[in-house]
């Protein structure tokens, strides 16, 4: 899959500004992508069309566990992320959604904005066509292939029963 | 090579003799945790899929906590959602409002939460039941779906690092600031995908719900959870608020750490974190400019709880919170306000000027009760001081112990809590 990056060269983005918690009174990914990523960056919305990736450095998605931070990107139309790493609860949360959190180290400081970026899953790699450079990722373990190809945890679990 | 109580738990969990870190592992959850935010897209997405059951209503633990009493028209939904589906799966744990409090909080006080057990809810500070010797960790609400189907959840055993804290921890400083030297030290992602393992002198002299505000903030350093061996005082503890049995694990000698912090506490000072990080901490006696606060928050599963109510009272009492500043005390839960209110304590904060408000999550996360402007700052005994987490994206938090919190309301800027403790 091939989209264009939106570059946040920052550790430790939190789920806090991804969606604040004002607005966690709704679930949907339409009324929370109204608000994605507002205090950090008000362009967001208007900047993103649908197919584009974020990437960001360190532990991308911390603090809380709130899913709707990954709603409110895929509502958005983020397809993936891709980090230098992720908090524990997003990386989670993303797969039990089958959204790609995609890791791979110095990220941030090798893509950068509007980069057209293909995620190659199969063989690991990160395509930058603007650039012309392949960086390589962590492979997401077994499980987490056969939940993405399920459509999330829940899915997986009722195919699986 | 033995075993630390994380894999022990797990291992039993998933029907295992033992497990390693990096294990993939399918666990039995003894406790799933239910508040208002996660909870209602949970119950959303089992109904869509015409999932009509829950595994186990006994083992579900419902409390609207984050924006209760209902603070719009959205939240009033939320929760009457809740409503119906616990009436529907006959789920006998639920605390409504008159019962309620803040889930960390309410859920070890209400007798839920026992050594050995494996406990998850949408919430990431759900690391703190670790306090009892439990395995407790927040999950999102696909997980929490996914447990209120089937009663099981995967898990990759994590590796874990032991914090082993010996020395005597000085006058005026309190578990809230051990855990912000902690995480100051090691960093908000120090612990990432990692169990925090908390042991020693220290940890043995702390009451349980001073083990409960170290074990709450594990995941301010990125930990999956926080756990401390359970010893008599937990038995206790546990024993004073439930007949349920229960099996103690604990960490073998020769277990296998992937790092070990040797801490003396005893130079310690009481800490506070500046924006926006919980990571920023700072000793108190370094800090030289003049923050004032105008606003002081004393609450949250982290420092809500009576001994946080007491400290606080303590330095507050016969004196005036700044005429600048204004201060808002929630006691954690219900249980907990009526016992402040026996002891005077409500009395004494609203003499000094604070306000006093229900338990509720409210102004921790930047929901209601008590949201800052652009511009302002609050000294709070939370956990997070991120942007704009309680309110405006252009406010300021700053974390400290009750004792601090209560202190620089005094003074209307953020102050040494121990000046106040001296005099008795
Ligand atoms: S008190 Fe604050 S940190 Fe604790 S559960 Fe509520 S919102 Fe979260």
């Amino acid at each position: 899959m091939i989209g264009k990056a939106h570059t946040y060269k920052r550790d430790h983005i939190n789920t806090d500004e991804i969606i604040p918690a004002r607005y966690l009174n709704m679930d949907q990914e339409k009324d929370l992508a109204l608000h994605a990523m507002e205090d950090i960056d008000k362009d967001f919305l208007n900047n993103v069309s649908e197919g584009d990736f974020i990437v960001a450095g360190e532990d991308f998605g911390c603090g809380s566990s709130r899913e709707h931070a990954v709603w409110s990107l895929r509502g958005a139309g983020i397809r993936a992320v891709i980090a230098d790493s992720f908090a524990r609860i997003f990386y989670r949360n993303c797969l039990n959604n089958g959204f790609l959190a995609i890791e791979s180290k110095g990220v941030a400081d090798k893509i950068s904005t509007k980069d057209e970026v293909e995620i190659d899953l199969k063989n690991g790699l990160l395509k930058n066509h603007t650039k012309n450079e392949e960086y390589e990722f962590i492979p997401l373990p077994d499980f987490a292939k056969k939940m993405l190809d399920a459509g999330g945890l829940l899915n997986y679990i009722i195919k699986n029963k | 090579m033995g075993s630390t109580i994380t894999e022990k738990i797990l291992a039993k969990h998933s029907g295992r003799k033992k497990v390693v870190p990096g294990d993939l592992v399918n666990a039995e959850i003894d406790v799933i945790m239910c508040h208002d935010v996660t909870t209602t897209p949970a119950i959303d997405m089992l109904e869509e899929r015409s999932i009509d059951k829950v595994c186990d209503p006994k083992k579900i633990v419902v409390m609207p906590d984050h924006f209760i009493p209902n603070k719009d028209i959205k939240s009033a939904e939320m929760v009457a959602k809740i409503r119906r589906w616990v009436k529907k799966h006959n789920i006998e744990n639920f605390y409504d409002l008159g019962r309620h409090g803040v889930c960390h909080a309410l859920l070890p006080e209400q007798g839920h939460v026992t050594p050995g057990k494996t406990i998850i809810c949408g919430d990431s500070h759900t690391s703190t039941h670790g306090a009892l010797g439990a395995f407790s960790t927040g999950v999102g609400s696909t997980d929490l779906a996914a447990a209120i189907a089937t009663g099981e959840l995967w898990f990759k055993v994590p590796e874990t690092i032991l914090f082993n804290l010996t020395g005597k921890l000085p006058f005026g400083v309190y578990s809230k600031d051990i855990i912000l030297y902690i995480i100051n030290r090691i960093g908000v992602d120090g612990a990432l995908y990692k169990s925090m393992e908390f042991k020693g002198s220290v940890i043995d002299e702390l009451t349980i719900e001073s083990r409960m505000t170290i074990c709450n903030m594990a995941i301010e350093a990125g930990g999956k959870a926080g756990l401390i061996n359970p010893d008599q005082k937990t038995i206790d503890y546990v024993k004073s608020r439930t007949n349920d049995e229960f099996e103690l694990f604990s960490s073998d000698e020769d277990a296998k750490y992937e790092k070990v912090y040797d801490i003396d506490v005893s130079k310690l000072e009481p800490i506070v974190a500046f924006p926006s990080l919980p990571s920023n901490g700072k000793k108190v006696s370094k800090i030289t400019e003049n923050i004032t606060v105008d606003q002081a928050y004393l609450g949250s599963c982290t420092n809500g709880r009576i001994e946080d109510l007491r400290v606080a009272a303590q330095i507050l009492k016969g004196k005036k919170i700044a005429s600048e500043t204004r201060m808002i005390v929630v006691p954690a839960t219900t249980e907990i306000w009526k016992q402040a209110n026996k002891e005077g304590l409500l009395d004494i904060f609203m003499d000094a000027g604070a306000t006093v408000s229900t338990p509720t999550c409210g102004a921790c996360l930047g929901g209601h009760m008590g949201i800052l402007a652009a511009g302002e700052k609050c000294i709070s005994s939370t956990n997070r001081n991120f942007i704009g987490r309680m309110g405006s994206p252009k406010s300021e938090v700053y974390l400290g112990s009750p004792a601090t919190v209560a202190a620089s309301a005094i003074e209307g800027k953020i102050t040494d809590p121990r000046k106040y403790l001296l005099v008795t």
